[in-house]
Parts: C-alpha cells; sequence; structure tokens
C-alpha cells in the first residue's frame, strides 16, 4: 500500500494569526503542520500498518518554512517528505495549488504507482474544503471527501461521511483522492525515537521547473480571487462578566430582554 | 451594466425551501436578475410561489432521484442549469463547498465560501468574510469574469418583494453523468424538531458543564424558539448526536443570540460561533475563554442559573 498525504504549513490556532499584504501570515515559530492534516497521516498510516507492507509520503506546497509541516508528519511516522517551494507559486489560489501539488504526486506515481492521496478535510486558516476537489479533478483520479471512516480492499476504497441529514457509504476505484474528517481517527503522538530520527530524515526539495510546472499558471497571476482588504475585526463594546450572586438567572434573562432577543 | 442573470441554488427539505436560499435570493436582487435552481423531484406550488415572492424570475428545475447525493452528479446538474448565468450563490456548507469546486473547475469561475455578503464592484464580484475564527474582515475581489460565493446562513435579512410576483418553472434537460464514485447506503438521520442549528435565530449550546444532562439547554432553547447546540467533548460523550456539534469542524453557526452553558470556549469551538450576534455565557470558571467574547458572561453553576433564566423568560413570554 502506497499512500501520499498532503499537510499543510499553517498558523498556530492559538497564535494571533494576521495578514500581511493580502496573505496569511506564516512564520516558523508560530505555524506548523495543519491540525486536521494529522488524521489525513494517521489514517495513512493505519491502512499502511494493516496491509502490512507500503510506505506513506508526505508532501507540502510552501514557502520555505512550510518543510515545517512534512517533518511533523515524518515524527509521525511517515516515510518520505517532499517539499514543493518556489517564489512562483506565492498568491496561489486554491486551482494553482492543487496543479502544483498535482504535478508532484504524479511525479511520485509515475516512478512507482500510488494506491490513495488522503488529505486533510480542511486547512484550518481558511477552512476552504476545496483542495481536495480540484486536486482530484487536475490527477483525474476519483474523489471520496469528508470521510469519517475509511477502509481499502480489493482495489476499491470506501468511506461514510456524515452529512446533515444523512450518513453515506461510498466506494470509488484507486487510485483515489480521500479528504478524512477529524472523526476518522485519534492521531498518535509522535515518540521520542521518530522525532530524533526525522530531525536528520532528508526531505526532498522540488522546484517548479523539477516538476515542469509554468509559474504563470499557477502563482498570483493565475489566481481568480485576490483579497483587496483585511482588517481585525474589533473587540466586542461593552462586555460585562458577572458573578452570579443567587439572581444569575434573573440578570441573564432581562439582558435578553431588554436586547430584543426574547 | 445590463442586469446579470444570479443563480441561486435551493437547498429543500422535505418539498419546503430553506431560509438562507430566500436570504440569499434577497441578496441575488442586488446583484442582478435572479433565478432559482431546483435540483431533486418536481417543486411543490407553494415552494415556486415562496421562491417567486423572493425575487427568483425562473425556477429552474433539474429532475434528479437518489444520484443526486453524488457530487458530480449534483454539480453536473447545477452547470446545466446555469449555463448563461455570471454569478451562482450557494449556501455555505460542506457538501456546497465541494459543488463551487467542482462548478469552477468546469467553468473557470472564481469561488470565495464562508462569505457574509457580496457585491457588484467595477463589474466584478467582491465579497466580505470573516476569518480565523472571526478575528479578521476580509474583501475579497473575484477577478475572473464569472462568480460562485457560498454565503453563510443569516448574514442577509430575507425580504420578499413588495410587489407580488410569479415565478415560471421551467425543467432543464439533464442527463447524469457516469461516476467513478458510487453510492453504496445512505442512511438517513432523524430530523429533530424546528429549523436546524445553522439556520436559527438563536442557538443554546451545552459542553462539558452539562454532566450529559441536555434538560436546561433544551428548556431554554425551546423558550427562546432556537435549536440546541453542544462541544466536541459533548457529542464524543455520547450525550447528543454528531449533527448538533458547533465549530470548526462541525457546524458553523451566526445566529443573532448564541448561549454557552458549561463550554469553555476552545478556538476550535470560537471558530464556529464567534460571528453570532450577541453572544452569552454561563461558566463555573471565571477565566473561561468564552468570556473573553461573550457580550455577557455569568460567573456561576448552570444548574442555578439556567433554571432561574427559563422561569423569568416563561413569564416574560407569558405576560
Ligand atoms: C482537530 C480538532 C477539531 C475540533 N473541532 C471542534 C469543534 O468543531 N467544535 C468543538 O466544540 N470542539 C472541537 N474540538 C475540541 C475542542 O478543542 C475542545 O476540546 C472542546 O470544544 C471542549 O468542549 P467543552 O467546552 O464542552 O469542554 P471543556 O473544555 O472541558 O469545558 C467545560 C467547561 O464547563 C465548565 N463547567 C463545568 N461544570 C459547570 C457547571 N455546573 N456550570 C457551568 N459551567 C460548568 C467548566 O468550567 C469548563 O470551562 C476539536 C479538537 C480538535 C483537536
Ligand atoms: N499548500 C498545501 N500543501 C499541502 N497540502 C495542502 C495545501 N493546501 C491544502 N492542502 C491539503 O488540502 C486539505 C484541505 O485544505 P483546504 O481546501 O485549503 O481547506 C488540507 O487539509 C491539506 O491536506
Amino acid at each position: 500500500m502506497r499512500i501520499l498525504v498532503t499537510v499543510k504549513f499553517t498558523p498556530d490556532l492559538q497564535s494571533q494569526r494576521s495578514f500581511t499584504d493580502g496573505s496569511v501570515t506564516r512564520t516558523a515559530d508560530d505555524g506548523s503542520m495543519n491540525e486536521l492534516d494529522e488524521n489525513a497521516v494517521e489514517a495513512a498510516l493505519q491502512l499502511v500498518e494493516a496491509a502490512g507492507e507500503g510506505e506513506v509520503y508526505a508532501l507540502t506546497v510552501g514557502g520555505p518554512d512550510a518543510v515545517a509541516a512534512v517533518r511533523k508528519a515524518l515524527q509521525l511516522g511517515a516515510h518520505h517528505a517532499i517539499h514543493v517551494s518556489d517564489a512562483e507559486i506565492a498568491g496561489a489560489d486554491v486551482f494553482g495549488t492543487a496543479k502544483v501539488l498535482a504535478a508532484a504526486i504524479r511525479k511520485v506515481h509515475d516512478e512507482q504507482p500510488l494506491d490513495l492521496v488522503i488529505t486533510g478535510m480542511a486547512a484550518l486558516d481558511g477552512l476552504t474544503s476545496m483542495l481536495p476537489t480540484a486536486l482530484a479533478a487536475d490527477l483525474g483520479w476519483a474523489q471520496l471527501t469528508l470521510a469519517s471512516s475509511l477502509s481499502v480492499a480489493d482495489g476499491t476504497a470506501t468511506i461514510v461521511r456524515h452529512m446533515p441529514d444523512a450518513h453515506e457509504t461510498m466506494s470509488a476505484p484507486l487510485p483515489a483522492v480521500v479528504s478524512v474528517t477529524d472523526e476518522a481517527n485519534t492521531p498518535r503522538y509522535p515518540n521520542f525515537k521518530l522525532i530524533m530520527a526525522a530531525r536528520k530524515a532528508p526531505v526532498t526539495q522540488w522546484s517548479l521547473a523539477d516538476l515542469g510546472v509554468d509559474g504563470a499558471s499557477v502563482g498570483a497571476i493565475a489566481a481568480r480571487t485576490e483579497v483587496v482588504d483585511a482588517s481585525e475585526v474589533p473587540p466586542r463594546e461593552g462586555r460585562q462578566v458577572v458573578t452570579d450572586t443567587g439572581d444569575g438567572g434573573v440578570v441573564l434573562a432581562d439582558f435578553l430582554i431588554e436586547r430584543g432577543l426574547a | 451594466m445590463s442586469a446579470m442573470t444570479v443563480a441561486v441554488l435551493v437547498e429543500h427539505r422535505d418539498g419546503q425551501v430553506a431560509g438562507p436560499t430566500l436570504e440569499n435570493l434577497t441578496l441575488a436582487r442586488s446583484l442582478g436578475r435572479p433565478v432559482a435552481v431546483w435540483i431533486g423531484e418536481e417543486p411543490a406550488d407553494d415552494a415556486v410561489a415562496s421562491l417567486g415572492a423572493h425575487g427568483a424570475e425562473e425556477v429552474r428545475w433539474v429532475e434528479l432521484g437518489g444520484t443526486a447525493r453524488l457530487p458530480k452528479v449534483r454539480s453536473a446538474a447545477l452547470a446545466a442549469a446555469t449555463t448563461d448565468t455570471r454569478i451562482v450563490l450557494l449556501t455555505s456548507t460542506f457538501l456546497n463547498k465541494e459543488l463551487a469546486a467542482l462548478l469552477a473547475l468546469a467553468t473557470g469561475a472564481g469561488v470565495v465560501v464562508d462569505a457574509s455578503g457580496a457585491r457588484i464592484v467595477d463589474g466584478r464580484v467582491e465579497t466580505e468574510q470573516t476569518v480565523f475564527a472571526a478575528t479578521w474582515n476580509v474583501t475579497t475581489r473575484i477577478v475572473a469574469e464569472d462568480a460562485i460565493v457560498a454565503l453563510r446562513p443569516n448574514t442577509t435579512q430575507a425580504v420578499a418583494l413588495d410587489a407580488p410576483a410569479t415565478a415560471v418553472l421551467e425543467k432543464v434537460a439533464f442527463e447524469a453523468p457516469e461516476t467513478p464514485e458510487s453510492l453504496v447506503h445512505v442512511d438517513p438521520v432523524e430530523r429533530g424538531e424546528g429549523v436546524p442549528l445553522s439556520e436559527a435565530r438563536v442557538v443554546v449550546s451545552g459542553g462539558r458543564g452539562t454532566n450529559g444532562d441536555y434538560t436546561l439547554v433544551r428548556d431554554l432553547a425551546e423558550v427562546l424558539g432556537g435549536a440546541v447546540g453542544a462541544t466536541r467533548d459533548a457529542t464524543d460523550e455520547g450525550w447528543i448526536s454528531h449533527e448538533h456539534m458547533v465549530g470548526q469542524t462541525g457546524t458553523t453557526v451566526t445566529p443573532a443570540l448564541y448561549v454557552g452553558c458549561g463550554i469553555s470556549g476552545a478556538v476550535h469551538h470560537r471558530g464556529g460561533m464567534q460571528a453570532s450576534g450577541t453572544i452569552v455565557a454561563v461558566n463555573l470558571d471565571p477565566d473561561a475563554p468564552i468570556f473573553e467574547i461573550a457580550d455577557l458572561g455569568i460567573v456561576g453553576d448552570l444548574n442555578d442559573v439556567l433554571p432561574q433564566a427559563i422561569e423569568r423568560l416563561r413569564e416574560h413570554k407569558g405576560a
């Protein structure tokens, strides 16, 4: 079983996230692998462990700091790490990013076929959830999204996804792109041995030229959307915190009544 | 610029048009000439009438059965009904984000999801969005000629047209494509009473602090006419079903009022509710992060505070 996992470098959820010149500010000290991609790595490791053989590749597209994302995947147990970085990728939208990821995946797949690509359900910095779809389309592979469980047998991937009105079971032939939710599994903690090994493990570095991708077709010029303004939401005004001294419920109710909310 | 055709994908349940669709039609009127796209069994007269009353000049119906659940079939149906439209509006749900991506791949459109508004500036669509757990406002310009915007519920007020109007129902010719994905099994989720969480004007949520007993949370939701929400910890414990989970990986809600009871306010949870109009929290711990974003915080035991609040609100309602 050969599985490639896409992992994104995102600002730490607990940190002060911000925008600089229309892009999410990303720096090495307050960012890491997108938390939801831990579920993707875990899903891949579990499938390889269950098969008793196979390899897991971690792939990221991003600036120099993004290497932290694939290092994290190595710490969790991924076997190979690939970091695609190129100044011309800056400002790429979801379709540009998908194109670069797809080119890198094809390069791995052409060397020795992959069975699956697993992604997280969303990047917690943007939450667009559109990348898996764009990636599958670019590769021309089937897509199974928002899997809260995933199994593979006889060349077919089967998932269950929880939609608001129904739980759906869907299947598709391999190779396929699968996005997993945080319900799919509980990511493992990296052990000390893996953390030490990940520090020294080689990371394959590719540029757009290595992938034969034209920068003009993926970067800011090709983007279909552009951030024209970003501003911090001011804190809520007139906030009050009241300690209940026996009439807390009345205070709450009166507040709602005054505001016309009850 | 002459009025462009703006398509609104209709969300419907049991034949009824969902509230966010009427919100999107209201917004569509400010962008161009609205048409509604209905995917599924034939819409009933009252559904067509309500779409018309909110501005849809046409209701384009694509007949589809169970395969409408397959994202590629659904997006092909939407594409068939929107060949002449520059702008497509959808409700921002996980399924619709996937449809938006598939449609954009087919048409070259630019996409913004989780938007809270859209307008036309210099012949292009610009959207408003809040990101990073509602801590930043972002304006995005869709530079591509075609635009697809998925809007969060409760961000536009649905307003019917002043003058009565009727929509014309038209059937769109469509043949579902073959897809590599197949639907093996569908297990319907029992639908609760009242409006769904994502569309509710009031949401009352309970977390670990409820200790598994949702009676008070439900009673408060009932007297406020709201829906019941929960945290991940509560759904993981099996105290309440997954459909109730509010948060970045659950349902994003933007109600006029959000009441959080026994909820610490973890960043994952806040990401799904921080853009709510008014936020009220009840928590024993004065340092709970939810107080940082609450308009009113009550430091206290929900078992004391909620019964008193419910009683007072019932009196108020009865008065
Ligand atoms: C990848 C990922 C995604 C996640 N996505 C989500 C998500 O979408 N939504 C979500 O909710 N969580 C999500 N989580 C989980 C999240 O991080 C928190 O663990 C969770 O929100 C905490 O739930 P809680 O507030 O109910 O519990 P706790 O954090 O344990 O808080 C319980 C609170 O109740 C208070 N309390 C206890 N007793 C009482 C009482 N009698 N009266 C009043 N107050 C009382 C306590 O003081 C405490 O503050 C996610 C986690 C991960 C890793
Ligand atoms: N730049 C990137 N590099 C690698 N993987 C990515 C990148 N952007 C998005 N992804 C993957 O796509 C998933 C969904 O992201 P998104 O569609 O941006 O919300 C993430 O969980 C990642 O697995």
